[in-house]
């Protein structure tokens, strides 16, 4: 809040400087950013810093960002001053919320903003599996920066008491089954694996039904396949880690606290997501790795995070210096310096390339396990009317998972009800 | 100026800070809360359009919507009675003059004084399995927990249970206050009379304390229609809306849908409940309470 301040205060400083010396100086873009973390968050240290860069390579452009707690907060209070006719440029929001935002008419496409052929190469420069959640209509609506997979955290000592290699984690689910069985304590001290089914169930179901082969829905935003064999399929396999093979403990699992329990030991390995790594890595008192998912036959993850977009509310001058900002802050170098810092995926194979990001993976391998995955991820969940469909669906995984209902049971009547939800965008 | 002239000036006069307040935040904003649930959802495209009582309909058809309302019953059978009673043992054991009272109306008082999210940012982890403070007490002496929060069947009790943990201290104080006020006449005279102790709260001290528990009891049913935060943090709402109550609900719908006329309408059903339940307490308690 003090930056945003003193940056007003600053601004108008300007401005008086600027009227005195009447038209002396060139009149200044400002852009105004709505960023998803909370206010004095690690996260917005980082951002600061590159904004900072921004500014000083391009004197005639001015950043606001403003910082708005989580992905929902931060959609609610840029729609929310847009609405009222305050000035917004730009925005880091959910990569889901795609048909939301198209549908409130509130974003435009990068395809009509680019002009250059070294700006449509651009648009061209990143990880395929990562502009999946950003284009549809045949457009490209969001620029990947804030970006993750999930990966499973395996506790290698644990592996060793029990016999297993620890440089070859489980690559298929049967692998998957028969080492959770010997890392599991009868006691009930150790569990062999946790996959969380509160917070974000259906990312993780993503991640089943991809290694599957299927995906939850079409990239017109306007179809699920709830009921398809294979995706009960993937659901009875989640539900039997813990009834059948006794390899989880029963009822939902809380996203908050796994990470606890990982680090406590009281489970040898658990999905989560990539953005956990730089914590695991500082608090684990054991040697731990990280591996991609294992695959059912094939591996596969759903992407997770946050797009920029660009807010079709402002001039042609602002969405030129908000491309200027998406570009830069995108970049290979600031990608990888952002990738180091934060734990999130550097987002174009360019930033691998950069003589930090790759000795930096060399010393710490599970910082490259994210990007070696990509090849094997798909989108995340995201359709129109997404908070409800998102919504059946967990609830439905939720069923199931703590409740004891039947995987097809469950999984058909989301089915009907999303088919329903989404009749009117066919 | 003659202002004794002028009554009816000065009466408007007085209460207007308050009824400008009321108007803009209460009433103003219900009335066009009504009206919104009239209309359908609409977007830059499809614009909103009157729909009538199209909204009510598909509450008749969400099982959400059921399986909430049947969940805030529960929530409020379950957290009303049982945190006045406590309230009132707390009263009675801190009312005393011993040593130590002092320390404990403190503690009895802390819950209350936390933030509702910390609070449940704590509870996470009481109620966490395996590691959760619960189970590390529990499971060495041999006693099988559930999953508390993970489970159906535990869910809305766990959050119950801590609702009333955090709202007995708060009604403790009001009790306390009005134990003070009664007379230590009355006391003597029951002894005088041989009257037992429990003879005497029933018969005295209870009775007496009816004004309070009518004040106590309006703040406790509102508080089981809003106070919701920690569902936010411990639960969300699951597992399969288990442990989800209607303003929950209505926030999801608001905010994660955006789906504002549907909320307006679970909206105005809240209000209705929460009407009935006033008119309930004002009608027909209050003229069988006995004020001195």
């Amino acid at each position: 809040m003090s930056l945003f301040k003193s940056k007003k205060l600053l601004g108008l400083a300007l401005g008086t400087t600027m009227a005195l010396t009447a038209g002396a100086a060139a009149a200044k873009t400002t852009l105004t950013m709505y960023y998803p973390v909370a206010v004095g968050g690690p996260l917005t240290k980082i951002v600061d810093g590159i904004v900072a860069d921004f500014e000083a390579k391009n004197p005639d452009i001015d950043v606001n960002a403003i910082y708005a707690g989580n992905y929902n907060d931060a959609r609610i209070k840029a729609l929310a001053a847009l609405k009222s006719g305050k000035p917004a440029q730009l925005s880091v929001m959910f990569s889901i919320d795609i048909y939301d935002l198209i549908e409130q008419d509130a974003i435009v496409a990068f395809d009509d903003i680019v002009s250059t052929e070294e700006d449509r190469k651009w648009l061209k420069s990143f990880y395929p599996a990562l502009m999946e959640n950003g284009q549809t209509l045949g457009k490209t609506w969001g620029i990947p920066f804030q970006r993750s997979t999930i990966v499973m955290y395996y506790n290698k000592d644990a592996y060793r008491a029990a016999g297993l290699d620890p440089e070859n984690p489980p690559t298929t689910w049967n692998a998957l089954v028969d080492a959770g069985k010997k890392l599991t304590k009868k006691d009930g001290s150790q569990w062999g694996i946790m996959i969380p089914s509160t917070g974000y169930p259906y990312w993780m179901f993503g991640a089943l039904t991809k290694q599957n082969g299927q995906v939850l829905m079409n990239s017109d935003g306007n179809e699920t396949y709830f009921n398809n064999p294979k995706v009960v399929e993937a659901l009875s396999f989640w539900k039997d880690l813990s009834v059948k093979h006794g390899v989880m403990p029963k009822g939902a699992i809380e996203w908050g606290t796994l990470r606890q329990n990982f680090l406590e030991g009281k489970t040898a390995m658990m999905w989560h997501s990539t953005g956990n790594l730089t914590t695991v890595k500082k608090k684990a008192k054991f040697d731990f790795g990280v591996a991609m998912l294992p695959g059912n036959p094939s591996r596969g993850t759903p992407t997770g995070g946050g797009n920029f977009y660009i807010f079709k509310k402002s001039s042609a001058e602002e969405k030129k210096a908000a491309l200027k900002l998406i570009k830069f802050m995108t970049s290979a170098d600031n990608a990888a310096k952002w990738s180091m810092e934060t734990g999130y995926i550097g987002v174009s194979p360019a930033a691998y390339d950069t003589k930090k990001l790759q000795a930096y993976a060399k010393n710490f391998p599970p910082a490259a396990v994210a990007r070696d995955q990509l090849k094997f991820a798909t989108a995340e969940l995201s359709t129109y009317q997404t908070g409800r469909v998102r919504k059946l669906l967990d609830d439905a995984l939720q069923s199931v998972i703590a409740g004891g209902k039947a995987p097809a049971d469950a999984l058909g009547d989301a089915q009907t009800r999303a088919e329903k939800l989404l009749k009117p965008y066919k | 100026m003659n202002f004794m002239g002028n009554r009816h000036v000065i009466g408007w006069l007085l209460i207007s800070p308050a009824a400008i307040l009321l108007v803009t935040f209460t009433h103003y904003p219900a009335v066009t809360t009504f009206f919104s649930s009239l209309f359908s959802r609409g977007n830059p495209i499809r614009p909103s359009k009157f729909v009538g009582a199209d909204q009510y309909l598909a509450l008749l058809d969400d099982p959400v919507f059921w399986t909430v309302l049947e969940n805030n019953l529960y929530y409020a059978i379950g957290t009303i009675p049982a945190s006045i009673a406590l309230a009132i043992a707390m009263a009675l054991l801190v009312d005393r003059a011993l040593a130590g009272t002092g320390f404990l109306r403190l503690a009895y008082f802390t819950p209350t004084i936390l933030p509702m999210i910390a609070v449940a940012n704590i509870w996470l982890f009481f109620y966490t399995p395996e590691i959760g403070l619960l189970d590390r007490l529990l499971n060495p002496i041999g006693i099988e927990t559930p999953n508390w929060l993970g489970d159906p069947s535990t869910a809305l009790l766990s959050l119950i249970f801590i609702t009333i943990w955090k709202e007995a201290g708060f009604f403790m104080i009001f009790y306390l206050a009005a134990l003070q006020a009664q007379s230590p006449e009355l006391k003597e005279a029951a002894k005088l009379e041989g009257a037992s102790a429990f003879t005497f709260f029933r018969r005295v001290t209870f009775p007496l304390l009816m004004p309070t528990t009518l004040f106590v009891l309006v703040n406790a049913v509102l508080n089981s229609f809003k106070l919701v935060d920690h569902i936010f943090i411990l639960t969300k709402g699951g597992p399969d809306n288990a442990s989800s109550l209607i303003l929950y609900y209505i926030y999801e719908t608001a905010f994660s849908f955006f789906d504002t006329p549907y909320a307006s309408a679970l909206t105005i059903i809240l209000l209705l409940f929460l009407g009935i339940l006033a008119l309930i307490q004002f009608g027909v308690l209050e003229r069988r309470i006995h004020y001195r």
